[in-house]
């Protein structure tokens, strides 16, 4: 033990006068390790940063929430068929499970559309209105900032009241308390009662710019929608496939599907966005695996290459060390320490200019960067893979020399 | 018996050719004798060295160093050897350039796991004993041809080992520092160090006590003095 650390000590101290007498081809010798580097922390960055920007933004989205309609969010579904399909309606379906379901904590209907809303002389385009129940605070995990959520009453007796999102209060209301004051939506009048917490977005969705009104009165005003969804939120996060299968069999009864036929409707969650982006990002991944390790071979190569020169001019030197006493494993160890601090400085260098370059990306497009601490283990483990790898070559080539012969070599 | 050659051959293929540089070589060499072998040049001295100094593998033939069967060990069996029972002086010095002279004395000792507290003490003893204590921090080209020939010494002692040998030590030495290295191989002889050298001058060779003389790779005359 104690002998092969002083072989070690030595190694690296014997690299590094090695490097300092040849610093330039040294220096030009690690680019191509830097470039490997440098190009797998970057992309691993910005996967790290797109992956943490995802997340937030599906999480509007509860696990634990699942999203009833005629369309599934999958891409596989035949959209045509999908089309001609049963609508979902909110007394067949949606009285269904509310009065079936065990598994469900809160059943919320849903419907929306885009309409203009105005204040006095202030006036906003294309907000997302939403007619849906009480139990819509629940299923899509939302609390009011200010004044409070849609009650049953309100919902119950379709009162003209609203909850509006914080950028429709910030933009309509200006710096006026709109709490108890008239909003007009698409022309008729809606009372505010709540403004929401700030949401963000939900996969570029803008969840701010958004009203909850009570389904009734959307449907009275606005019309009877096609398009319904309805969110179920599961009693336990851990219970939602059974959920799933209970509201599947709920659901192809009240729709009479046949026993042989396929469901004619979606049960939706935010598993299925995540595994859809997961797929999406290993392809990202398998590509920047593949940019990294070109980089990383070419630069790898060049290590081995110039290591070889170094053995060809240092066979005097190695005939010496193997004349006093040095054996062939020294010798290897010498040089394969001298590919691995190579292959370190430039594999140091590569991971601050990788951050750099996530950074500069993340500032300079819509990218955003994530400098973690994986990323340096991944940069570490191919500086040893590399190191190692393109060392092993010229290392056995300088140990297996003959000494006799190496002493003779001018 | 330190050494024990028997019917030692070399020969080297050149092209077609077979050049028999050492044709059948028998030889006993005892503790704390002082040797030089002589001979024409081409004779096979210097293959006879590298091969005494397990530098270089005979063609055939045994040689027995200490009753251990030399031409039977592996690779790292004769590094072993190389770096404690024998030390090495060569003709052109043979030290690392970038390397101070304490560094290149340090060298054997840093292959045999000397802790470096240990190491400088015993390097610099050894760089006193040929009288470079003054010239420790010195590189190779910093020094004079008899000065590097001292290092080159000294880095053969640092280990204690059984046998020196040296390949024309004073052959890129004037005659005066050549006497001063040959001063230095006495002490150690007085010492009780086995020394082998070989040399071309008559006079150098006067300060041993056996001379053997090779001619076309065989021993031509085994003379005590
Ligand atoms: N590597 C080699 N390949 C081929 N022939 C060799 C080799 N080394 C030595 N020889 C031959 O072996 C013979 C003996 O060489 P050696 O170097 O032992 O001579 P020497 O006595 O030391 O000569 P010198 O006094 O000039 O140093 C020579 O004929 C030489 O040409
Ligand atoms: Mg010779």
């Amino acid at each position: 033990m104690m002998r092969l650390l002083i072989d070690l000590w030595e190694g690296v101290k014997i690299a590094f006068q090695a490097l300092r007498a040849n610093k330039m081809r040294s220096l030009l010798t690690t680019l191509g390790i830097v470039i490997g580097i440098t190009t797998v922390i970057m992309i691993h960055s910005i996967i790290m940063g797109l992956n943490a920007a995802f997340y937030t933004s599906i999480s509007a989205l509860g696990s634990d929430t699942l999203y009833i309609g005629k369309f599934s969010w999958m891409s596989r579904t035949d959209w045509i068929e999908a089309r001609n399909r049963k609508d979902i309606t909110l007394k067949r379906e949606g009285n269904a499970i509310k009065e079936y379901a065990t598994l469900v904590k809160a059943v919320a209907p849903t419907v929306s559309a885009q309409r203009t809303v105005k204040y006095e002389s202030e006036k906003l385009n294309d907000v997302n209105i939403i007619g849906t129940n009480e139990e819509y605070a629940i299923t899509s995990n939302v609390e009011p900032e200010y004044g409070r959520m849609l009650s049953k009453q309100d919902v119950d007796h379709r009162r003209n009241v609203c909850v509006i999102g914080w950028e429709v209060a910030d933009k309509v209301f200006k710096n006026k308390n709109p709490l108890g004051r008239n909003l007009s939506i698409g022309s008729y009048p809606f009372r505010v009662i709540g403004i929401l917490e700030k949401r963000g977005n939900l996969l570029g969705h803008n969840l701010d710019n958004e009203i909850i009104i009570p389904l009734g009165i959307f449907q009275k005003q606005y019309g009877a929608r096609r398009w319904v969804t309805i969110e179920v939120k599961v009693i336990d996060p851990a219970l939602i496939e059974e959920a799933k299968d209970e509201i599947t069999g709920i659901l192809r009864r009240v729709r009479k599907v046949e026993p042989h036929q396929e469901n004619d409707f979606a049960i939706n969650q935010q598993d299925m966005i995540a595994d859809m982006y997961k797929r999406l990002t290993t392809a990202l991944y398998a590509f920047a695996f593949g940019v990294g390790s070109i980089a990383l071979i070419v630069g790898g190569i060049g290590i081995m290459n110039i290591l070889l020169v170094s053995v060809t001019e240092r066979t005097k030197e190695i005939g010496i060390r193997k004349a006093i006493g040095a054996r062939n494993k020294d010798i290897l160890l010498q040089f394969l320490i001298e590919s691995l601090v190579v292959t370190a400085f430039g594999g140091i260098v590569g991971i601050i200019a990788g951050f750099v370059f996530a950074k500069i990306i993340a500032a300079s497009t819509f990218l955003s960067a994530t400098v973690s601490p994986v990323s340096v283990a991944i940069g570490i483990i191919f500086i040893f893979i590399v190191g190692t790898f393109f060392g092993l070559f010229p290392a056995y080539k300088a140990a297996k020399l003959d000494p006799i012969e190496a002493l003779r070599y001018e | 018996m330190l050494i024990k050659l028997e019917d030692i051959k070399k020969i080297y293929q050149v092209g077609a050719e077979m050049v028999g540089a050492l044709q059948g070589i028998s030889l006993n060499i005892e503790e704390n004798e002082y040797l030089a072998i002589m001979g024409p040049s081409g004779s096979g001295k210097s293959t006879l060295m590298n091969i005494l100094g397990c530098l270089d593998t005979p063609t055939s033939g045994s040689y027995k160093f200490t009753s251990e069967l030399v031409s039977e060990m592996d690779d790292d069996q004769l590094a072993e050897i190389r770096n404690r029972q024998i030390g090495f002086v060569f003709q052109t010095f043979n030290l690392l350039p970038r390397a101070t002279a304490i560094h290149n004395v340090e060298l054997p000792l840093i292959y045999n796991g000397t802790p470096s507290s240990k190491r400088k003490k015993i390097a610099s003893d050894a760089l006193e004993r040929v009288g470079l204590a003054d010239r420790m921090n010195h590189r190779p080209n910093e020094l004079s041809g008899g000065q590097r020939q001292r290092v080159a010494i000294a880095r053969a002692l640092v280990n204690n080992p059984k046998i020196i040998l040296a390949d024309e030590p004073t052959g890129n030495l004037d005659t005066r520092t050549g006497e001063e290295i040959m001063e230095i191989f006495e002490q150690l002889h007085e010492q009780g160090n086995t020394i082998i050298l070989v040399t071309h001058e008559e006079y150098i060779a006067e300060h041993t006590n056996r001379i053997i003389r090779l001619r076309d790779g065989k021993i031509e005359r085994d003379e005590s003095i």
